[in-house]
């Protein structure tokens, strides 16, 4: 008998986890796969400040950049703070990036055109201007989420962090309408707290358990370069379509120039969004439309080979906001999922607080812009 | 993009993609095929510019004579994807390189035949990555392509009869070949299944060819490791257990060492078209087909080592077979039924594949031979303590493994480390999700990207 | 029939049609790259574009499989 059980052993779920261990209780994560199997295995472990509007979101995400950052001092995987750049096309555009900036509140140094390529010496010629933001950063999303795990087991007394891979929730365990533990396919696994850190599936676990949530699939393909011996791109570097696409409605495609180098020597090129459903199909145009805004964005990548790429599925939610918090329709329900593209950089802000309200402690944030059942209100 | 689609795009200039194109552009349709060579011919029927003679190669050369003219044959094409367009055609999308560097080219085809072939499956060992050491079908394929020796004191080790046509090649050719080294056991080279499954005018004159030569050939040894500063100067020989285990060992000087321990058939267009595959003896994940060669997939078809490793012949029968069937498809009118010696031959010749994957299969013994420092993933340089570092974390299967240590994220994408990952994490090999099947510059790629705005694109 | 390329400044002989792996190989040269990390010398391994292992760069271009690709007269190859 556990005091927390957490489904999914992705960065979310490991976050979880490990906050809850940390203040004591005693944890079993469950997954039906691998640790970081999910869509975390195929994000890009960006721990971005700079492409959020000024709210819940940011504030989230500035607590979350502290966090990541105490992390990484225990190491096992790469936490790389090497700033965010957002790219003006327009004099128009970067007016709006100034004005984004004043209101976001968050460290950060304008750049005229003419010192753009101070900061990235191979971006193309003829562009109005960015903004830098310091505190954007980088992890592994992958050895990240193991390594809360491991950490989580190891620091907090023998046992209290118990991982279960290859073990599918099939059901939530009630007792008196609370929440007793989960069915497994292999026998139930009984908790005081349940908590539903299963990504894009969120909305499925939460099925089981009898509630709504509303989070649906929002793909993503990532290109990935052959590893450069010298690296060409310092920061991560993205055009200011990217935020209106990050938050556009839209269920067609929509594309905006990121790239970005990696500790490997790789060049990681994104971002697409469109909302297809679970489906893997590579879209050669997709790809095609990746490349030629990274060439357009730095072309020195035009002779750049492409040698792999893979997709994913982000968890979002209509209001592109996670959903974190108790669930009031099912005592002993708890949500940590659906957090969009944004998965890699909020979870630790995520797992803290959540840790917070299960251990009976007021949280360091207001939790009501995520609540779970916003959806059902809003409908009715 | 060319206008209007061919009947038929073959990928894949070996025994199996020739006789499918050749089939399919006699009966009148429209064909083309690519390859990623300079000239047709496969694994098997590499040749150099002016050829050398071997079993098969005249006939096969005249196949690829009557091609000509009949077919748009594209060599020095690497496809890269072929995906499914929204009307039902497929897109066929190639690279190719000029003067003026590297170009993208892009067929559209009512149909497909892959016929991609296989290539060596390599197993790790100390010192597998110091040049020097190649894979037997490297070797075979410098002499063949290339008229050059990989050594002039070569050893040979890994499993399978594909080793035989490697050594006495080599010993030909003048190189001292100081031994082969077959790690499963039990027959001697008099009584070896290519002697016994038909194929006994090729094998004796291979096993000739080994005594003439004196090269030895041990059965139940093989090289586990290899040792030299810059280059291999030397390799230990063990003589294995029948699990492969290590009974006893000696050091042999050389300056070559060729390896092979199967082959992996390359069938990612195949998966990212979504083709069902299933399972060859060896574990080998392979292309599903029917008995007309037909995948899951409408309008693809796959012949040779693609629907499982069992030699150049059954590979012409395959391609053969398909091609018939395509063109049934394509003119109902001229449907011809299936040939029935076609049809027993490739019977024939699956059941002598599927037995010899049965006969040489790899034993677990192997991993016995790694040290914690032995590369894993020659690409991303990853050794095997990384590996099992990623598997204490909660690595369960080979792509979580690949996920927290990188071993096949690099540029052959886990084709040549695929394999031994998946046995170290206990799982079969599973079928490989490559949606970029070669690498392609940015600029190529680019080009490829539709003119109209993203948005209708996606409607 | 043979013409030449060059290899760091070297003349190499090639026989047409011999691609770029096969003519450095034939002239005793069997490495001619290092690794990212651990410096380690490659040349040719699997011999037919599969490795990517004997990656190299012909007439300044980005690297190439030198195992795919032919040899023409006056190609300038540099090691590393
Ligand atoms: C292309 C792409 C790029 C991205 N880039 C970034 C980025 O740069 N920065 C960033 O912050 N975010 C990024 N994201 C988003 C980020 O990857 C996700 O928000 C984040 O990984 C979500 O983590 P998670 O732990 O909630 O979900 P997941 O990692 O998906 O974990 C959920 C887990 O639940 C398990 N599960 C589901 N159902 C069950 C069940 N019934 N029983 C047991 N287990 C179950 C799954 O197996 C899975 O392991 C990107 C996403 C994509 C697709
Ligand atoms: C290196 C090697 C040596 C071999 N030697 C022998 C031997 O001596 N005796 C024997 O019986 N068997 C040998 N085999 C087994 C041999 O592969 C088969 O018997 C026979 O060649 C199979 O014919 P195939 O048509 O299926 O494929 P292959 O002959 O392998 O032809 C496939 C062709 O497809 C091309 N191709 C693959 N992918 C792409 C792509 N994406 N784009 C463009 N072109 C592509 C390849 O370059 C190749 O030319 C060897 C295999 C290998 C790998
Ligand atoms: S030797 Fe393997 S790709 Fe050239």
């Amino acid at each position: 008998m556990s005091d927390v059980i957490v489904v999914g052993a992705g960065v979310v779920g490991a976050a979880c986890a490990y906050y809850a261990a940390r203040a004591g209780l005693d944890v079993t994560v469950v997954d039906r796969g691998p640790v970081a199997g999910g869509t975390t295995g195929s994000g890009e472990g960006n721990v971005l400040v700079s492409d959020k509007e000024p709210g819940p979101e940011l504030e989230l995400a500035m607590l979350s950049n502290g966090l990541w950052r105490a992390l990484a001092e225990h190491g096992g995987f790469e936490f790389e703070p090497k700033g965010g750049l957002v790219v003006a096309e327009t004099d128009e555009i970067q007016r709006r990036l100034t004005e984004l900036a004043g209101k976001q509140g968050v460290e950060h140094a304008m750049v005229s055109g003419a010192e753009l390529r101070d900061y990235e010496p191979h971006l193309a010629e003829g562009l109005a201007g960015g903004v830098y933001y310091p505190q954007d950063a980088q992890v592994q999303p992958m050895l990240a989420a193991a390594s809360l795990l491991r950490h989580g087991a190891e620091s907090f007394g023998r046992g209290t962090l118990r991982l279960r891979l290859g073990v599918t929730v099939t059901g939530v365990l009630r007792s008196g309408g609370r929440v007793t533990g989960v069915r497994t396919s292999q026998g139930d696994v009984l908790g005081d707290a349940v908590v539903n850190a299963a990504g894009t599936w969120g909305g499925e676990i939460a099925a089981l358990a009898g509630v709504e949530l509303p989070i649906l699939p929002r793909r993503g393909f990532i290109l990935v370069t052959e590893p450069l011996r010298e690296p060409l791109i310092r920061h991560k570097v993205y055009t200011a379509a990217y935020v209106t696409n990050v938050a556009s409605d839209s269920a067609g495609l929509e594309t905006s120039a990121v790239v970005e180098g990696t500790p490997a020597g790789t060049v990681l090129i994104g971002a697409s969004r469109e909302r297809v459903g679970f489906d893997r199909t590579t879209s050669v145009p997709v790809l095609a439309r990746l490349a030629e805004q990274a060439v357009a964005l730095f072309p020195a990548l035009r002779e750049v080979r492409a040698i792999r790429s893979y997709c994913g599925f982000r968890p979002y939610c209509p209001d592109h906001l996670p959903v974190i918090g108790a669930d009031p329709r099912v005592p002993g329900l708890y949500h940590a999922c659906g957090h969009e593209g944004a998965g890699i950089g909020l979870a630790p802000a995520t797992g803290h607080l959540l840790a917070q309200l299960l251990a009976g402690e007021r949280p360091d944030l207001d939790l009501r812009p995520f609540r779970p059942d916003r959806f059902s209100e809003e409908a009715a | 993009m060319t206008g209007a689609p061919y009947d038929l795009v073959v990928v894949g200039g070996g025994p199996a993609g020739v006789a499918g194109a050749l089939t399919a552009a006699l009966a009148g349709l429209r064909v083309a095929l690519l390859d990623s060579g300079a000239r047709l011919g496969g694994q098997y029927f590499r040749h150099a510019a002016v050829p050398e003679r071997e079993p098969g190669l005249d006939r096969f050369l005249l196949q690829a004579r009557l091609l000509d003219g009949r077919a748009d044959v594209l060599t020095r094409h690497q496809v890269w994807n072929v995906s499914r367009e929204p009307g039902g055609d497929l897109t066929v999308h190639a690279l190719t390189r000029d003067s003026s560097g590297e170009r993208p080219v892009t067929l559209r085809a009512r149909r497909l035949l892959i016929a991609t072939g296989a290539h060596d499956r390599p197993l790790p060992f100390p010192g597998w990555d110091l040049p020097g050491v190649l894979t037997a079908g490297g070797a075979q394929a410098l002499l063949k392509g290339g008229g050059v020796l990989a050594g002039r004191r070569v050893v040979i080790s890994g499993t399978g009869p594909f080793l035989l046509p490697v050594a006495s090649g080599l010993a030909r050719a003048g190189a001292a070949v100081l031994g082969v080294y077959e790690a499963n056991g039990g027959l001697g080279l008099a009584r070896h299944p290519l002697l016994a499954l038909g194929k006994a005018g090729e094998a004796a004159a291979y096993a000739a060819a080994l005594a003439r030569h004196r090269v030895p050939y041990r059965t139940r040894h093989a090289v586990i490791a290899a040792h030299g500063e810059r280059e291999v100067e030397a390799v230990t020989v063990a003589r294995l257990d029948p699990d492969w285990n290590v009974l006893s060992t000696r050091i042999v000087g050389c300056d070559t060492l060729a390896v092979g321990y199967g082959f992996v058939p390359q069938i990612e267009l195949g998966t990212q078209l979504g083709c069902e595959t299933r399972g060859d003896p060896d574990g080998s994940p392979v292309l599903r087909v029917d008995a007309a060669q037909r995948t899951s997939v409408p309008g693809v078809w796959a012949a040779g080592e693609p629907t499982g490793v069992a030699g150049w012949r059954q590979a012409e029968v395959e391609g053969r077979i398909a091609g018939r069937a395509i063109v049934g498809e394509a003119r109902p009118i001229a449907r011809r039924g299936p040939d029935g010696v076609l049809l027993r031959r490739r019977r024939q010749w699956r059941a002598f594949g599927e037995a010899l994957q049965r006969a040489y299969p790899v034993r677990p013994g192997w991993q016995s031979w790694l040290r914690d420092d032995t590369l894993v993933c020659r690409c991303e340089e990853v050794p095997l303590a990384r590996v099992r570092e990623a598997l204490e974390l909660g690595a369960t299967d080979a792509r979580s493994v690949k996920l927290l240590a990188r071993p096949g994220m690099g540029w052959c994408q886990g084709r040549v480390c695929g394999y031994a990952v998946s046995c170290l994490a206990g799982e079969a090999p599973r079928p490989p999700r490559r949606p970029v099947a070669q690498p392609v510059t940015l600029g190529a790629l680019a080009e490829a990207a539709p003119e109209d705005s993203p948005d209708e694109a996606a409607q | 029939m043979t013409f030449h390329i060059t290899v760091d400044g070297r003349p190499v002989p090639v026989v047409p049609g011999q691609s770029i792996g096969a003519a450095l190989h034939a002239a005793g040269v069997r490495s001619w790259r290092t690794t990212r990390f651990g410096g380690r010398p490659r040349g040719l391994f699997c011999g037919i574009g599969v490795c990517f292992d004997c990656l190299i760069s012909v007439n300044g271009r980005p690297p190439e499989r030198a195992c795919l690709l032919e040899a023409e007269p006056g190609d300038e190859v540099t090691t590393a």
